[in-house]
């Protein structure tokens, strides 16, 4: 037996029963996204998971989860943003002039998009932790603000064609480099790619290693060993899985690299920067958070500097994807990132949530979004599940804890 | 009927695990003022509660009889119906709204419905000229003083054909001439026939107004004595009674030289900028001192220790920190933080706590950078120093992962502490550092303020317990109205003597 745990949690018999109900309550879920893919699977005899698929669900909904990123740590914070489908729309719009009239370099015009953006949640962050006036009314402002500002820039048509560059950042695969492998019956595949999918399952496992080892240099409780080393085979697993179907099709989307790199970083932030924390502690107990001298306005302001440079590069990655900057871009995207971050276990008076559960939750919207549409259907049936999931989602969190 | 408009007998009433009524008698004759006496906790605003209905009944023990008839009121609307009206300390009125829609609020004058607005305003002019109060009915109530405020309180109070009118510290907001003014109301009233029970601390006021004084403590009725002839001592006596058991830890003080130094302090209200909540107050701690700072409750003591730390509370604030000699700067809390203060709240779960995070995140909220290279945390050091002082201050929690709001009071506080003294602060102020914590885990609390004077840094400590003060300080100062009153050391302080200086008003 390798269970190892910290000398004091025997003087605490209560301790792992805790610690089980606590684990449930956060990877809820997790089950819950498993089990969504499993049926939907079922429903679509396997199409589901086919390789072509598996990529669409990434590309499609990659704009989504970015923003879901961005608007966890404003929920956490204790607050909330409406106004990031019109700058959806407004910074496509803006790197659509940059590169389609004035003809700028692409790395150029998505940096300047990006700097857009963040100047459109500094004008929106500036009322909100400065003058004090609630998120929910600056951000309701912005929506119908940018969203104007959006069609001036576009006179009311769309602009494009954007440069490929920009079109494969939301589209395109990465090139098959080292060419294919054979896989028995499943066929040729990307050896990039599945070299980057080995290296990110190894990356992972070597650092969560490194951490358990760590906390128990530190005497702290820990997983036992089979635990731990079941959740890397599962998560292993699960990678390996993805990248093999997307290997057979066609490489790894752009955007998907995009989408680790961002997962990860923010995930560390959260948990791990002396920022991140700060947003924890104000939507926990902004008093408290004030009185121990957290830089309260500041911090919200950053969150929404943040929350408008997300919006922008979803911006630019949803125009590069229709190839066009439209006047109607990012409809609702808002309700969709809100949603996503709700489903993914946020807590409406802030202080809870993290950047995987966002991602998490954007992603049960976009399988059942696709697995409905695979089955035929109807759109109005797909919101009406979208919404009850919804529902269902949060319901689940307040139960969890009232029983708590 | 009887001569007796209200008896209460054998009331017992308890929160989890505190027995804050013990067996309490009261008795109140028909038409006259009687004042319920007490320190902070004794009871007083608890007997309140259980009598209007607040506290409903079947969640305490004993009996009610009003106006000749048992009583068993659910809520307020039972008691209220019955003609006792309670007015609480902090005002029940909806700012936005008129005084004449105040007035009738849940008590509408309507017709089929719609409110009839002239008999609304026609009526309200009534009841405010019976208040001696001239304003517009339509007025909304926010444009109006506290004063005024508490005024149309009690019109809403007439409004409901009051028998028995309880006023909780009516003039603890009000200025002498308001105050003056109430009190004249409350004399008027009683000679229409209304019976008042009022809560205060000013004892002279008690002495001039009442008819009758009833003295709690500790949740028990200690005596009902006429107030004729009664002198403020006496009352006191009564309040302060209790001997020093052995509740306090054994300490030698090592006191060395001033380490801080607040002068000239002036706080004004948010609220109402021109009223004056600390008033010049002056007051110095050394090395290795323990300080009272005792008050009664709108003394402004949080107000000091929260404008100090901060400017956290409170507007047109005036004054120096000197600290070692050389002013420092706390008009933020960031800089008071880094200038070595630290302030541990009355409040723990409004203010000193994130209820929803772990004990090991409460304890490195103020001094995450301490944990931190390039904005980053470490994690692992982070949970050696949360578990250092569970240990060391006896935090008992089954893992400092665990939420905090899931523990007991004692062992919040202690959490709090623990995040002040990572900041590893040379002055600390504790407001209230032991409300709503059982006596076992008092001591311990005791024990570690001990422990941080014996480490050399200077603590203040607010408190509304005077055997606190008295058992834990080398000096207490005395705060009434705003502004110092007394200062007194150890050997010589008594709660007479505290308890004078801590009721001494502006003009006595």
């Amino acid at each position: 037996m390798t269970t190892k745990t910290a000398p004091t949690a025997a003087a605490a018999p209560t301790a792992p029963q805790s610690r089980l109900s606590i684990n449930l309550r956060q990877s809820g879920i997790y089950v819950a996204f498993a089990l969504i893919v499993v049926l939907f699977a079922f429903l679509t005899d396997g199409a589901l998971l086919q390789p072509q698929n598996i990529s669409n669900i990434i590309v499609q909904n990659s704009y989504v989860l970015i923003l879901a990123i961005g608007m966890i740590l404003v929920i956490i914070g204790g607050h909330i943003d409406l106004s990031v489908g019109s700058t959806v729309a407004l910074t496509g719009a803006i790197c659509a002039v940059l590169t389609v009239h004035w003809g700028l370099p692409w790395p150029v015009a998505v940096l300047l998009t990006l700097l857009a953006g963040a100047l459109i949640g500094a004008a929106q962050g500036y009322w909100i932790a400065y003058f004090g006036i609630p998120a929910f009314i600056v951000t309701l402002a912005g929506m119908l603000v940018f969203r104007a500002l959006t069609l001036t820039t576009l006179g009311n048509q769309g602009i494009g064609p954007f440069p490929d560059e920009i079109r494969s950042l939301s589209n395109g695969f990465t090139g098959g480099y080292l060419g294919n492998v054979g896989l028995g019956p499943l066929g040729g595949a990307d050896l990039v790619s599945l070299l980057a999918g080995l290296l990110f399952v190894a990356g992972f496992a070597l650092s969560q290693w490194r951490k358990r080892a760590a906390r128990l240099g530190y005497g702290q409780s820990v997983d036992p060993m089979p635990l731990f080393v079941l959740k890397i085979v599962g998560v292993g697993v699960v990678v390996m899985a993805v990248v093999v179907q997307l290997a057979r099709f066609r490489n790894l989307p752009w955007v998907l690299v995009l989408l680790a790199a961002l997962a990860l970083g923010y995930s560390l932030m959260a948990n791990n920067s002396v920022f991140g924390r700060h947003i924890y502690s104000i939507g926990g107990n902004l008093q408290a958070a004030t009185l121990s001298g957290v830089k309260v306005k500041a911090v919200t302001f950053w969150v929404f500097v943040n929350m408008g440079a997300l919006a922008a590069l979803a911006g630019v990655i949803f125009a590069g994807r229709l190839n066009q900057a439209g006047p109607t871009a990012g409809t609702a995207f808002e309700l969709d990132a809100i949603a996503a971050a709700f489903i993914g276990g946020a807590a409406v008076q802030g202080g809870v949530g993290k950047v995987v559960g966002a991602i998490t939750g954007g992603l049960i919207m976009g399988v059942i979004n696709n697995g409905m549409s695979l089955i035929g259907a109807p759109s109005e049936r797909v919101m009406l599940v979208k919404g009850l999931v919804l529902l269902a989602a949060v319901a689940y969190d307040v139960w969890t804890k009232r029983r708590a | 009927m009887s001569d007796e408009i209200l008896v209460m007998r054998g009331i017992t009433k308890r929160f989890a695990g505190v027995t804050a009524l013990h067996d309490v008698t009261l008795s109140v004759r028909r038409g006259e003022i009687h004042a319920i006496c007490g320190e902070n906790g004794a009871g007083k605003s608890t007997l309140m509660k259980v009598l209007s209905g607040v506290h409903p009944h079947g969640t305490y023990e004993g009996e009610i009889v009003f106006d000749g008839e048992p009583c068993a009121f659910h809520g307020v609307r039972d008691s209220e119906r019955r003609g006792i009206v309670i007015i609480h300390q902090e005002l029940a009125l909806c700012g936005q709204l008129s005084v004449a829609e105040n007035l009738f609020l849940g008590n509408e004058r309507a017709r089929r419905g719609f409110i009839d607005w002239n008999r609304t305003n026609h009526e309200a002019q009534a009841l405010l000229d019976r208040v001696g109060l001239r304003e517009n009915p339509t007025t909304p109530v926010n444009d109006l003083g506290v004063g005024k405020q508490q005024l149309v309180e009690i019109a809403k109070a007439l409004s409901k054909e009051v028998k028995l009118l309880i006023l909780d510290e009516p003039t603890a907001a009000l200025n002498d001439d308001d105050s003056q003014h109430l009190l004249d109301l409350l004399d008027g009233l009683r000679d229409e026939g209304i019976t008042s029970v009022i809560i205060s601390h000013k004892l002279n006021e008690v002495t001039r107004i009442a008819d009758t004084v009833t003295v709690l403590r500790d949740g028990k009725t200690i005596e009902t004595l006429p107030a004729q002839g009664l002198s403020e001592e006496r009352i006191i006596a009564g309040m302060v009674g209790r001997d020093l058991e052995h509740r306090f830890p054994p300490r030698t003080p090592d006191i060395g030289d001033e380490v801080l130094r607040i002068e000239d302090w002036t706080v004004h209200s948010p609220a109402q900028p021109d009223r004056v909540l600390v008033d010049r107050a002056t007051l110095t701690l050394r090395r290795g001192e323990i300080v009272g700072l005792a008050g009664l409750m709108g003394a402004g003591r949080t107000e000091l220790a929260m404008s100090v730390f901060g400017r956290s509370y409170g507007v047109g604030i005036s004054g120096r920190v000197v600290k070692d000699g050389q002013e420092i700067d706390t008009r933020t809390v960031q800089a008071a933080i880094r200038n070595g203060l630290a302030y541990v709240s009355e409040d723990r779960k409004r203010y000193g706590l994130n209820l929803i995070e772990g004990v090991q995140r409460n304890v490195s909220a103020a001094a995450l950078g301490k944990l931190a290279k390039n904005g980053w945390v470490n994690e692992n050091e982070e949970f050696s120093v949360a578990e250092r002082f569970r240990r060391s201050m006896g935090i008992r929690t089954p893992s400092v992962s665990t939420q905090v709001g899931t523990l007991s009071g004692g062992n919040q506080q202690k959490v709090v502490l623990a995040k002040w003294m990572f900041t590893d602060p040379d002055v600390l102020i504790l407001d209230e550092p032991t409300r709503g914590i059982d006596v076992g885990a008092k001591y311990e609390i005791y024990s570690i303020i001990n422990d941080l004077a014996a480490q050399g840094r200077a603590v203040l400590v607010i408190s509304s317990e005077l055997p606190e003060l008295l058992g834990l300080c080398d000096r207490i100062y005395a705060l009434s109205e705003g502004r110092i009153t007394g200062e007194v050391d150890r050997a010589e302080a008594t709660q007479e003597r505290l308890m004078q200086y801590m009721t001494r008003g502006q003009n006595s």
